[in-house]
C-alpha cells in the first residue's frame, strides 16, 4: 500500500508539472503532448503496478515491474537520441545564422567605408 | 586577377593577431590582383581589426564555428561575389603565397587543387601515430579520389567555380570535416582533385603539438571521421 502511495504521488506530481509548464508556455507543444501521452500510461501504472503482469507473462518477463523498467529505459534512450538530433539541427541553424550575420556585417562595413571615403573626397574637392 | 580569373584568398583566423598582418601583407604583395578575405572565427583578440588595417576584407563571425564553419562562410562570400577561384590559406603563415599561381594553373584541368607537403618539395616530417594517421588517410583518400594524395589534411587548397558553389551549400563544421570529409564528398560527386607539391614554412606564430597521447587520439579520430565520411551519402 505504501509503495502504491509513493508511485502514485510521483506520477501525479509529474502530471501537474507538465500541465503547468504547458500552461505557462514553457514547453513547446510537441514535447508537451509527448510527455502528457507518456504520463497517461505512467499514472495508471503507478497507481496499479500489477496492471502489466499479464502482458509481462506472455512476453516471458518475470514481472510487470521489470517490463515497465525495460520499456522505460528504451523510451528514455530514444528520447536522448531525439534530443541529440534536435540539438544538431539547432546547431546547424545557428551556424547558418552566424554566417548570414557575418556576411551582412561585412557588407555594411564595406558600404560605410565607401561612403566615408566618397564624403572625404567631396570635401577635398570643395576645399580645392 | 590571376591568369584572367577573379581570385579570392580565404584566410580563416582564430586569435591570430600576431601573424595575420604579415600573412595578409605578404599575400597582397605577392599577388597584387587578388582579393583577400579574412574570416575571423570568433577571435577574442584584435584579429579582425588588424586584418582590416592590413588591407583585407573581413567577415567576423559572432562566435567560434571551427575551421569548417569559417570556410563555408568564405565560400559563400566567393559565390555571392562572383569569384572564379577561391583559395584557402592558413593564418599562421606556413603557406607560401608564391605557390598560388601554380595552384590556379592546375584548375584548368581539375576542380580542386591541394597544395601538399611530402610531395617532393621542402622538408617536413612526422613520426609515430600521427604519421600512421596520415598514411591511412592518404591511402584511402587516394583510392576514393583516384589520384595520388599524400597530404590530405593540408589547409592549402584552390577551388574552381563549380566546387565553390558546392562548398557554399555544403561544408562540414566538424573535426577534420573541413579536410577529410570534403575530399570524400568532392570525389564522390564526380569532381576531380589533384595535388601540387609545395614547401611549407615554419609557422610565424603558435606551435604544433608533439604529445604522443594527443597523436594517438588524433589517429583514432581520423579513423572515425574517415569511416563516417565513407558510409555517409
Amino acid at each position: 500500500m505504501k509503495l502504491t502511495l509513493v508511485t502514485g504521488l510521483t506520477g501525479l506530481i509529474l502530471l501537474v508539472t507538465i500541465v503547468e509548464l504547458l500552461r505557462r508556455r514553457q514547453l513547446r507543444e510537441k514535447y508537451g503532448m509527448l510527455w502528457l501521452a507518456v504520463l497517461l500510461i505512467v499514472v495508471p501504472l503507478s497507481l496499479f503496478p500489477r496492471l502489466l503482469d499479464n502482458v509481462a507473462g506472455t512476453l516471458g518477463v518475470a514481472s510487470g515491474v521489470s517490463l515497465v523498467l525495460f520499456l522505460g529505459i528504451v523510451f528514455l534512450l530514444l528520447v536522448c537520441v531525439h534530443l541529440s538530433w534536435e540539438v544538431s539541427a539547432l546547431e546547424e541553424e545557428t551556424r547558418t545564422l552566424a554566417e548570414d550575420f557575418a556576411l551582412l556585417r561585412a557588407e555594411v562595413e564595406a558600404e560605410r567605408a565607401a561612403r566615408t571615403e566618397s564624403a572625404r573626397n567631396e570635401l577635398v574637392s570643395h576645399d580645392g | 586577377m590571376v591568369n584572367g580569373k577573379r581570385v579570392l584568398i580565404i584566410i580563416p583566423a582564430l586569435n591570430e593577431s600576431g601573424s595575420i598582418a604579415d600573412v595578409v601583407g605578404e599575400v597582397r604583395g605577392e599577388l597584387p590582383g587578388v582579393d583577400v578575405l579574412v574570416v575571423d572565427d570568433g577571435s577574442t583578440d584584435r584579429t579582425a581589426a588588424v586584418a582590416a588595417a592590413a588591407g583585407a576584407r573581413v567577415a567576423k563571425l559572432p562566435y567560434n564555428l571551427g575551421v569548417g564553419g569559417a570556410m563555408r562562410l568564405g565560400y559563400r562570400y566567393a559565390r555571392d561575389n562572383g569569384y572564379d577561384v577561391a583559395i584557402q590559406i592558413d593564418a599562421d603563415g606556413q603557406h607560401d603565397p608564391r605557390y598560388v599561381p601554380k595552384l590556379v594553373d592546375q584548375l584548368d584541368e581539375v576542380d580542386l587543387v591541394i597544395g601538399a607537403r611530402f610531395a617532393g618539395e621542402g622538408d617536413y616530417s612526422v613520426r609515430g601515430p600521427r604519421r600512421w594517421a596520415m598514411v591511412m588517410l592518404s591511402l584511402v583518400l587516394s583510392r576514393v579520389a583516384k589520384t595520388k594524395l599524400t597530404d590530405t589534411t593540408s589547409g592549402f587548397r584552390a577551388a574552381n567555380r563549380r566546387v565553390i558553389e558546392m562548398f557554399a551549400g555544403w561544408y562540414p563544421a566538424e573535426y577534420l570535416g573541413d579536410t577529410v570529409e570534403t575530399l570524400v564528398h568532392t570525389a564522390r560527386r564526380g569532381y576531380t582533385i589533384r595535388q601540387v607539391p609545395v614547401a611549407m614554412r615554419k609557422r610565424m606564430a603558435g606551435t604544433p603539438s608533439h604529445s604522443p597521447a594527443k597523436a594517438m587520439i588524433y589517429l583514432g579520430r581520423a579513423f572515425a571521421v574517415l569511416t563516417l565520411a565513407l558510409i555517409r551519402r
